[in-house]
């Protein structure tokens, strides 16, 4: 790595931090009811969204109806959107005559835009309308982000409130999320994105006739209203099959910049959000510093394990770069492997380069941000509150080494606490591992999988670790579009969205609940550095002991028998 | 059951409208009337014709024409309707194969270049649509380019430089050459006889 992609790291850094206090701030005027800048222009929208849908904004949700708000909302995001891609062929804006989908893939897209996952087993400007792009994809990228706030500002209030029966009103939440803090981003986000060259428009694809004379259709459509959101809301489905690394998506370096930025955006400024809810700005920088840590930790390891270049190809006297396979010369290696880490820290999912093309050590490095539950920034709202379960574990730690009862920001933690805690961690563990053996074991599974040698094991292990954590990126060798994989991937993504939600939230009303307990010598502080360096330690060692084994078999095999000259 | 159902249902018809047709239309609006180039695609025209788009590889075969990164977008690459990559991992031996086969036809094609094969020249992109090359890989078929077009190398040469933009602010991306604009360029500046 040279120095331009030092400066472009430390550059994308200092941006992330910078805006973390000013998003944070605001962010938290939005989620308390307050009145901000934008009260004057989309008040009027907000009340009259409330009355035309029977929402009573002052009427607060206890946890169980809140949890059940969510379900709801989420279960008729799927129908709706099953039943807009199987329709597909009789709405409008579908100037390429593209037909329905059938109904395994249809119901693998449902599920996974709902979820905030983004897995695509299809690509894009073969298979979607302009409509169901607009109509369909793009609103769950807007309400599904939402959502995952909507959650995490739920457990917020369970800490920062005192003896509690509520924990806020969903729908309320929904709304102020996308009209105060989605929407404006995105707005002027994909204008600017338009100004770097991402087309915006809803005419047909252009035929051109090339220099020597071939016919050429260029797809293009409403791209840029869909690629911010696609980031700022981590959700990661691209417009087209190539993702982010197609050109119309992702057409200048400072596009990528961009990208990287509305990734981490919200996820980080919620940290401060967070800080300022409870009363102690410090514990917010506290997890934004482990997130940190954690970071820059897998950059470090994939730019080093990218730049090593592939061994079997520098034999052949290629030029440095070597490793140019599934990568875009705009980017290279700096900018891909950056990307790369902070789309899979963060549970968005969009690639610029192939990750499946990646040396094995820099493939493993996305593999494990999602392997430890996306809490580095981690997906929008998703990323607090699986930092939060961490933090539960971690406090639980401290306290049996120094036989207390554990507390955090005041709060005890007790015996259901860590137990809702430990099923949410559990959870995806069990898509990952569970689903994931399923699928090598049985032959409609193992068959989607076409590198041979670890490899293959390792294109298996991302597909499940990507769905269960929510992610959506993939080694895009997989073969994903089988019925098997369809309906499994959903299921894991399933259990990777609801089987944390639903504990996060029973956390939140159980914390909520209680009585605060005053700070004393014996309180153990949760804002600085032992406290970091004991969440670092048990984020590592649970998903260490978690999934070491399968990585042991797969990326860690595959780079040892690259070293020794094997290929498959 | 029916009270919790309604601001569910009402809720999602009417974020439908609001994310899922008013906002994109919205910025449709606004893009086309501010940025009419870049929305409908950065569209290239060259005697009233679309020849193509600024941001999208075409295929290049003819030695006077300086020839993109390979692609494997649709089953002859360059199918700017179906971008696609080999996604062949680090060990697979059809990607070591492969580029052993286009390092020979490259150095085929390329009689008169010196030094070592640019990576990118011989590589699948991620999106089966690069439209840039490194500089290096411009370079390197600047002497059959200049042959075959009946020009001295070092005029090729210059226009490559002329075409090669940097990194952005010093430290964004990598230094590029546009294939298509270089071979409009080179079109304008040394037409074929």
């Amino acid at each position: 790595m040279d120095a331009s992609g030092i400066l472009q790291i430390v550059l994308f850094v200092g941006i992330v931090v910078a805006i973390t206090p000013l998003l944070g701030g605001y962010m938290a005027r939005v989620f308390s009811g307050e009145r901000v800048a934008l009260s004057r222009a989309l008040g009027p929208l907000e009340r009259a969204l409330y009355r035309l849908c029977g929402v009573r904004p002052e009427q607060e949700q206890h946890w169980t109806a809140y949890a059940l708000s969510v379900l709801t909302f989420s279960l008729a995001g799927v129908l709706l959107l099953y039943a807009l891609l199987r329709a597909q062929s009789w709405l409008p804006f579908n100037p390429a005559g593209l037909g329905s989908m059938p109904p395994d893939l249809a119901f693998n897209t449902a599920v996974s835009f709902v979820t905030n996952t983004n897995w695509q087993a299809y690509a894009g400007e073969s298979a979607l309308s302009y409509f169901s792009q607009m109509a369909g994809l793009t609103v769950q990228n807007f309400v599904s982000a939402a959502a995952g706030i909507a959650v995490a500002v739920a457990l917020i209030r369970g800490f920062a409130r005192r003896s509690a029966r509520t924990v806020g009103n969903f729908y309320v939440d929904l709304t102020r999320t996308t009209l105060y803090v989605l929407l404006p981003v995105c707005v002027v986000g994909a204008l600017v994105l338009v100004w770097q060259g991402v087309p915006q428009t809803l005419g047909a694809y252009t035929e051109a006739t090339t220099l020597e004379g071939d016919r050429q259709v260029i797809a293009h459509g409403p791209v840029a209203s869909q690629m911010m959101i696609k980031h700022l809301g981590t959700n990661g489905g691209g417009f087209f099959g190539q993702n982010a690394a197609h050109p119309f998506e992702n057409p200048t370096p400072l596009a990528n910049l961009i990208h990287m930025v509305a990734i981490f955006a919200i996820g980080a400024g919620l940290t401060n959000s967070f800080g300022r809810m409870v009363g102690d700005v410090r514990q917010g920088w506290a997890l934004l510093a482990v997130m940190g840590v954690l970071f820059l930790a897998g950059v470090a390891v994939a730019c080093w394990a990218e730049a090593q270049g592939n061994p079997a190809l520098a034999a052949l006297g290629l030029d440095q770069p070597v490793n140019m396979e599934g990568k875009e010369v705009r980017f290279g290696i700096a900018s891909t492997i950056l990307f790369a880490v902070v789309t899979t820290a963060a549970s968005c999912g969009a690639v610029n380069a192939m990750h499946d093309s990646l040396m094995p050590l820099a493939g493993m490095v996305p593999l494990v941000n999602m392997m430890l539950g996306e809490v580095i920034v981690g997906g929008v709202g998703a990323g607090l509150y699986g930092m939060l379960l961490f933090v539960v574990m971690a406090v639980f730690i401290a306290g049996l080494m120094v036989g207390r009862t554990p507390e955090y920001l005041g709060k005890k933690i007790e015996a259901r606490e860590i137990k809702l805690a430990v099923l949410a961690i559990l959870a995806p563990a069990f898509g990952i591992l569970g689903l994931g053996a399923l699928s090598i074991v049985l032959p409609a599974g193992a068959a989607s999988a076409t590198a041979a040698g670890p490899h293959g094991l390792s294109e298996i292990l991302y597909a499940y670790t990507s769905a269960a954590a929510n992610n959506g990126s993939a080694f895009a060798g997989f073969a994903a579009n089988t019925p098997y994989q369809n309906g499994m991937l959903a299921l894991a993504m399933l259990i990777g969205r609801f089987l944390i939600i639903v504990p996060v939230l029973a956390i939140a009303g159980s914390v909520a609940a209680k009585k605060a307990v005053p700070v004393s010598a014996g309180t153990f502080p949760t804002h600085g550095g032992l406290f970091v360096g004991l969440l670092v330690g048990v984020i590592l060692i649970v998903g260490g002991l978690t999934f070491f084994p399968t990585l042991a078999l797969g990326p860690i095999a595959e780079h040892l028998l690259l070293a020794t000259g094997t290929l498959f | 059951m029916l009270k919790e159902l309604r601001p569910a249902l009402l809720l999602l018809a009417a974020m439908t409208v609001l994310t899922g047709l008013v906002y994109p239309l919205a910025v449709t609006g606004i893009a086309q009337a501010v940025f009419p180039a870049q929305a409908n695609g950065s569209l290239i025209e060259r005697d009233g014709h679309v020849v193509g788009s600024a941001l999208i590889a075409q295929g290049f075969i003819r030695p006077e024409y300086v020839h993109p990164r390979p692609s494997a977008a649709g089953p002859n690459g360059y199918d700017a309707a179906a971008s696609g990559a080999s996604n062949l991992g680090p060990t697979a031996k059809a990607l070591a194969d492969t580029v052993t086969a286009r390092v020979e036809a490259v150095k085929a094609e390329n009689p008169d270049a010196k030094g070592p094969v640019p990576a990118d020249l011989v590589t699948a992109s991620a999106s089966g649509l690069d439209p840039d090359l490194s500089p290096a890989a411009a370079l390197y078929q600047a002497a059959r380019v200049a042959r075959a077009r009946g020009v001295p190398e070092e005029a090729v040469r210059a226009l490559i430089a002329e075409e090669t933009r940097g990194r952005f602010w010093g430290m964004l991306g990598e230094p590029r050459v546009n294939v298509l604009r270089l071979n409009l360029a080179l079109d304008e500046r040394f037409p074929m006889k």
